[in-house]
């Protein structure tokens, strides 16, 4: 009896003319053209900068200086490629060991007490920090103190001011990293008589050597685009480096600094500089992806 | 050092196999140095923080004491009667982040939901979120770049049929020619879907299954179970991630510089050229007097303390509103 009311209150097929599924296509629909919206100035900002940036490129663009403003055509980006490389590698020298450093001692020696939780919580704030204050931060500190053998503008201080922001996802990604170790590594090594130090550098860290590397290559790809930090510390300089501790070119501040010219041959390097940019970050975060499958063992 | 204390128990005979081995004060100072280190490490993150507001406090004091609280409400930025006040500067970051969140949050949001339900076959919903996440990567300078020469020129005649049909409204009161509020605000759009559609497709993939199968047991549509169950349940991460993408654009600098036209008296009109903190900062920096310098340190610290506040509230929001499963 119970099954004939419950078939004459009516069937469970599918009605597409009820309200509540003309509302779902509807909202199914809506989120469908978000998603394309969201999609479409994606691989717009892609397809430019990559043909644009590719069609004003020439091999001896990496060899060349750019030109005096407004006086002729040709030139290169020489000078700022080697110039991110160099700052780039300098924030390296100084994020990474005070980042991998901070994150060992916030997973390993920190447990919850609250200095650990003060520092995550610092860790976060700076996280948080606008790009420009880092380079506000350290024009403060050095760049108009002199501190650094009398030095203005330097690459050491594009360098600090980019460590600064790079510091964030290091400490997070290795602190997190070390946390996935099985804590029956670090019971064993101490079991057979190994001493803290030895359990954390022998065993702990190489075995989350994937997520750490992985997150300092982040580090660095996020670094490596930054121009706010830079242009009141590394400057720009028309020329070849020549030394660490004088004003240095970088491609993000070209980037800048072209983009307002009014003249073609700059408009154009700029371009070509966005190209080498992007086409290092992204092969930088594939790199990064690429590591981080190895932590999936 | 182990293999030596292996051969040192070999040769104190077998009863030391069950002694205890004192730990040689070579060891014990090195593991004790160690933690140092790696403590004094960690402990650097609080120093650049606080060192930060030191920094920056003490550079902004000529102005603080010039100007005092009168800076945050005067409109009026002079560097030839050197008289500085930041209205218009945080009045424009306040305005286009908020413009640009009002845009990125119904986008990024819809297509996360788009991204986490079984709309499309799991092959392109990957091939989605890996463009996502590959323009989170794309430098803002070069987003500035791309904005003068290709969304200026294409967003231009949208903007000015806007002003032809609402100019009536103060808003949309300017023609717009050159560069504007209104293409900062598209090109922060730009920069924040990337974190939301992150944020928010992480936090839906992490409500359990069983949620939206008691939901649909129930008889529940779709998109019943996504706005009373899924989105309830992932609001916590939603709204944490909202909150970091409105830090991030506050503190934007390049793309909103290269596009928002520098302009430092105030205009009503969101059509018309205007700046904000960090863009002001980046380009008064370079040629800047004393006391402007002084200014400028001030507006970054009004920058740096409203960033602050949005991440503790942010971080506060995210252990507030998180919902445990087991």
């Amino acid at each position: 009896m119970t099954h004939a009311s419950f078939t004459a209150k009516g069937d469970l097929l599918y009605k597409p003319q009820l309200l509540r599924n003309r509302g779902n296509r509807l909202l199914t629909g809506i989120a469908g053209a978000f998603a394309l919206i969201a999609v479409i100035p994606l691989i717009a900002v892609i397809l430019f900068v990559l043909v644009k940036g590719f069609s004003f490129l020439r091999p001896a663009m990496f060899f060349e200086l750019p030109p005096v403003p407004g006086q002729d055509m040709g030139g290169g980006i020489g000078n700022a490629f080697v110039g991110t490389l160099i700052v780039t590698g300098l924030s390296c020298l100084f994020a990474i060991p005070v980042g991998v450093g901070g994150g060992i001692y916030l997973s390993e020696y920190g447990g919850g007490n609250p200095f650990s939780e003060f520092i995550r919580f610092g860790t976060n704030v700076l996280a948080g920090v606008p790009s420009i204050i880092a380079g506000v931060f350290i024009y403060g500190l050095i760049v108009s103190s002199r501190i650094l053998f009398g030095s203005t503008f330097s690459a050491v201080a594009g360098g600090l001011a980019l460590a600064v922001l790079m510091l964030p996802t290091i400490i997070k990604t290795t602190d997190e990293g070390l946390k996935l170790v099985p804590q029956e590594l670090r019971w064993g090594a101490l079991g057979v008589g190994a001493s803290k130090f030895v359990t954390t550098i022998r065993v702990v860290v190489p075995s989350a050597i994937a997520p750490i590397a992985t997150g300092v290559v982040l580090g660095i790809a996020r670094s490596a685009g930054e121009t706010a930090p830079l242009i009141f510390t590394a400057f720009f300089s028309p020329y070849w480096p020549d030394g660490l501790f004088e004003p240095m070119a970088t491609m993000s501040v070209m980037i800048f600094n072209y983009a307002q010219m009014p003249y073609e041959a700059q408009v154009q390097l700029a371009w070509a500089a966005s190209f080498v940019l992007v086409v290092m970050i992204l092969a930088m975060n594939l790199l990064a992806r690429w590591i981080s499958s190895f932590a999936q063992r | 050092m182990q293999k030596t204390t292996l051969i040192g128990m070999a040769a104190s005979g077998s009863d030391s196999l069950y002694t205890l081995r004192h730990r040689p004060a070579s060891e014990k100072l090195l593991d004790t140095s160690f933690r140092n280190l790696v403590g004094f490490l960690a402990l650097m993150v609080a120093i650049i923080l606080i060192g930060i507001f030191i920094v920056v406090g003490s550079k902004a004091s000529e102005a603080i004491g010039a100007f005092g609280l009168n800076f945050i409400v005067s409109p009026v930025w002079d560097p030839v009667r050197d008289t500085y006040g930041a209205f218009t500067a945080i009045y424009g970051t306040l305005l286009t982040s908020v413009l640009a969140l009002v845009l990125a949050v119904p986008l990024g949001v819809g297509t996360a939901i788009f991204l986490t339900e079984d709309f499309i076959s799991p092959r392109i919903r990957l091939v989605i979120s890996n463009m996502v996440e590959l323009l989170a990567a794309i430098p803002s300078v070069v987003l500035g770049l791309w904005a003068i020469f290709v969304l200026e020129p294409f967003a231009r005649p949208i903007l000015q049929l806007i002003h032809q049909l609402f100019g009536w409204i103060p808003f949309f009161s300017t023609n717009p020619s050159g560069p504007g509020v209104m293409y900062a605000v598209l090109i922060l759009t730009i920069m924040l879907l990337p974190i939301i559609t992150a944020i928010s497709r992480d936090s839906l993939n992490q409500v359990p299954q069983d949620l939206r199968q008691a939901a649909y047991g129930v008889g529940a549509t779709r998109w019943t179970a996504i706005f009373m169950v899924m989105i309830p349940a992932a609001i916590s991460g939603i709204v944490g991630g909202i909150m970091l993408a409105l830090g991030r654009a506050m503190g934007e600098t390049m793309a909103v510089t290269l596009i928002i036209g520098n302009q430092t008296s105030f205009n009503i009109s969101w059509f018309a050229p205007g700046n904000t903190i960090a863009s002001l900062i980046a380009n008064q920096f370079g040629e800047a007097g004393e006391l402007q310098m002084s200014a400028l340190m001030y507006a970054a610290l009004v920058l740096m303390i409203i960033t602050f506040l949005v991440n503790v509230l942010a971080q506060w929001i995210v252990r507030r509103l998180a919902l445990k499963y087991e």
